[in-house]
């Protein structure tokens, strides 16, 4: 999982269209072909579903997300084990899939450890998109000096590998949930501005913004009700975007140690602790690691999905 | 003229190497605790306390702690570690080579492999080819690297073939680079997670660029087809992929830090991750600063080399 890049993002229809990668949505007639498909409705989200990809990253999703969320519920009477209580000797194979470095059941604390995970990059997501947005349409809307300011500000922040960043906050804040739900949200925030800033630049000269600024519309409110609507296409494609990276910066963290500490039961953490003994027991391992792999493959799957819809969709219109 | 654009460049890079000298450096001092004590541990006497204060400029006022700091990153003189005692540049003198060498052997593989596969999948669209690389990529893209690296460790060295090496090990006084099969899956790691991108925007620009008029123009002249897409095709697309890379290629520098926490690499990562650990700030920060200016020059390289290749520029058509 590397950086993509929201500023490479090409203006053009077409471009996008191309850069989702699907030949076919650059043709015109496919469009249509696929509107006689969903019998005449074609919005962002039936363009969405129509594709096979879309489909698959939902199910990956919803199978993972459903089993961080009904796993701790499960937890002790369905293994027998909480996340923390001692099983057996370490790195023994009772139990479904053995004990883990502590002789901790390995199935139990594999069911209870996702949630967090969840929790935190949904969190970090939410806080970067508010922040982003925030900034990238107040610097496209307001212009001039505060948009040189905040696009500057982006440029240093962007100079600071997000996963370096994060290790700076918790040497000096400490490996807290708060800090790390803090410290990824801000790091995502100037991707999601420049994101928001060009998409609020597309929108800004068009006829209704000038008609509500005539009616003297309040800022804030313009902002809100005129322009934020008009760009959620960009902008859920970017938030499937971050929320991959979240999750994967967040588990990374955890891996490293830095994130979740223990006893608590997290896939990130179970790796970390578990991977010494990856020859001999190597289901405390390899668990974790497919889930955060099937949910990060999933989450990625919609977030491509969503941009080929958006940008089959302005291509629409244009036409 | 492109003198012009690359000197402001650099200047652009300087300053945002100082502004995150800047963060860097406050943000530190908001860490409860005195070195001077960390240091001396046991034998904390007022009067080494006071010593150790003035040895280190502890008992100046941050602005000049920063401007004595920021100096002796020029001078090579990175302060000392709080943990260890001895001087920054010392601890990590070996590492820069090992991991900069680490980096750069990544870049010699991926970025070939991107551009190559970028352009046959773009030559190839819609067939079965094309849709094999695009969907591998856009898999392997949402996978954060350590679970690449597990998921390789587990195939090649533990579980299923025990061929290759998974930890480093170095004994003193020999460099990394003296045992290369030690290094294939580190290497393997950076590059399977850095050469879907490159591959994804080489396809989608040069897809674009294929369908463009100066290509057909081309090809109606019955250019032969290699040298359209070789003399006519690449330079207009390696301007946005050279972006790309080096976004790539910068984020490596965050990137590597797990990768070489994975394998126990004797570079700048496992370094950071140490330092993060016991709070070695002074470690921290010059990690960071390091970090920052590979970072920051990765992307004026790219910048230059965008420059370069695009063609309106070089024959000065357009301001």
């Amino acid at each position: 999982m590397a950086e993509q890049t929201p500023e490479l993002q090409p203006q053009s229809p077409e471009t996008r269209a191309v850069l989702a990668g699907d030949p076919e949505l650059t043709s015109t007639d496919s469009t249509a072909s696929k509107e006689a498909h969903t019998g005449g409705r074609n919005t962002v989200l039936t363009r969405f579903w129509a594709q096979g990809q879309a489909k698959v990253g939902v199910i990956l999703t919803a199978i993972v997300v459903g089993l961080a969320l009904i796993g701790p519920l499960l937890l002790p009477w369905a293994t027998g084990y909480t996340t923390t209580e001692f099983a057996a000797r370490p790195f023994q194979p009772d139990g479904l899939f053995g004990t883990d470095n502590l002789g901790r059941d390995v199935w139990s604390r594999f069911l209870g450890g996702g949630l967090t995970l969840l929790y935190y990059a949904a969190l970090a997501t939410a806080l970067g998109m508010v922040l982003g947005l925030i900034l990238g349409m107040l610097a496209a809307y307001v212009g001039g000096w505060l948009d040189s300011l905040i696009m500057r500000a982006n440029d240093v922040l962007l100079a600071i590998p997000q996963l370096v960043f994060a290790l700076l906050a918790i040497t000096v804040l400490g490996p807290q949930g708060w800090v790390l739900v803090l410290v990824i949200g801000i790091t995502h925030a100037p991707r999601i501005a420049r994101v928001a800033r060009s998409a609020t630049l597309g929108v800004i000269s068009e006829d209704y913004i000038r008609a509500a600024e005539m009616y003297a519309m309040p800022r804030s409110r313009l902002l809100v009700r005129e322009i934020m609507p008009n760009i959620t296409g960009p902008l859920a494609v970017e938030a499937g975007l971050r929320l991959t990276y979240s999750i994967g910066s967040i588990a990374s963290l955890s891996f490293l140690g830095l994130g979740m500490q223990p006893p608590t039961a997290d896939w990130g953490l179970m790796i970390n602790e578990n991977r010494i003994a990856l020859s001999i027991q190597p289901w405390g391992v390899l668990l974790p690691v497919a889930a955060i792999a099937v949910l990060t493959i999933g989450t990625n799957l919609i977030a491509d999905s969503l941009a080929r819809a958006s940008a089959s969709a302005n291509a629409g219109d244009q036409s | 003229m492109i003198a012009r654009l690359v000197v402001r460049r650099l200047l652009i890079s300087i300053v945002i190497l100082f502004a995150v000298s800047l963060i860097v450096f406050f943000a530190t001092l908001l860490l409860p605790g005195d070195p001077a004590r960390a240091i001396l541990g046991q034998q904390a006497t007022p009067e080494r306390i006071a010593a150790i204060n003035a040895q280190m400029n502890l008992d100046a006022p941050p602005w000049t702690r920063y401007f004595l700091w920021l100096g002796g990153l020029f001078t090579g003189d990175l302060g000392t570690s709080v943990a260890t005692g001895q001087p920054v540049s010392e601890l990590l003198g070996e590492r820069v080579g090992a991991s900069v060498f680490l980096m750069v052997a990544a870049a010699l593989i991926s970025v070939p492999a991107g551009i190559l596969l970028g352009i046959y999948s773009a030559l190839r669209r819609g067939k079965a080819v094309d849709s094999a690389i695009t969907g591998i990529s856009l898999v392997l893209a949402a996978l954060p690297e350590f679970v690449v690296g597990i998921a390789l460790v587990a195939f090649f060295s533990t579980t299923v073939f025990t061929i290759l090496p998974a930890v480093t090990m170095q004994p003193p006084g020999t460099q990394v680079w003296d045992f290369p099969l030690q290094l294939v899956l580190p290497v393997a790691v950076l590059v399977l997670v850095v050469t879907p991108y490159i591959a994804r925007m080489m396809r989608a620009t040069m897809i674009e660029v294929l369908d463009s008029g100066y290509v057909e123009m081309a090809r109606l002249k019955g250019v032969p087809e290699r040298r359209v897409v070789l003399r006519h095709a690449l330079p207009h697309a390696i301007g946005p992929v050279a972006q790309v890379i080096a976004i790539q290629l910068a984020w490596m520098a965050g990137g590597v830090v797990v990768v070489e926490f994975l394998f126990r690499y004797p570079g700048l990562g496992q370094a950071l991750i140490d330092a993060v650990s016991y709070r070695d700030v002074q470690v921290v920060q010059a990690v960071t600063m390091i970090i920052a200016v590979i970072y920051v020059i990765v992307n004026l390289l790219a910048d230059i080399v965008g420059i370069l290749a695009n063609p309106k520029l070089r024959t000065g058509g357009e301001s």
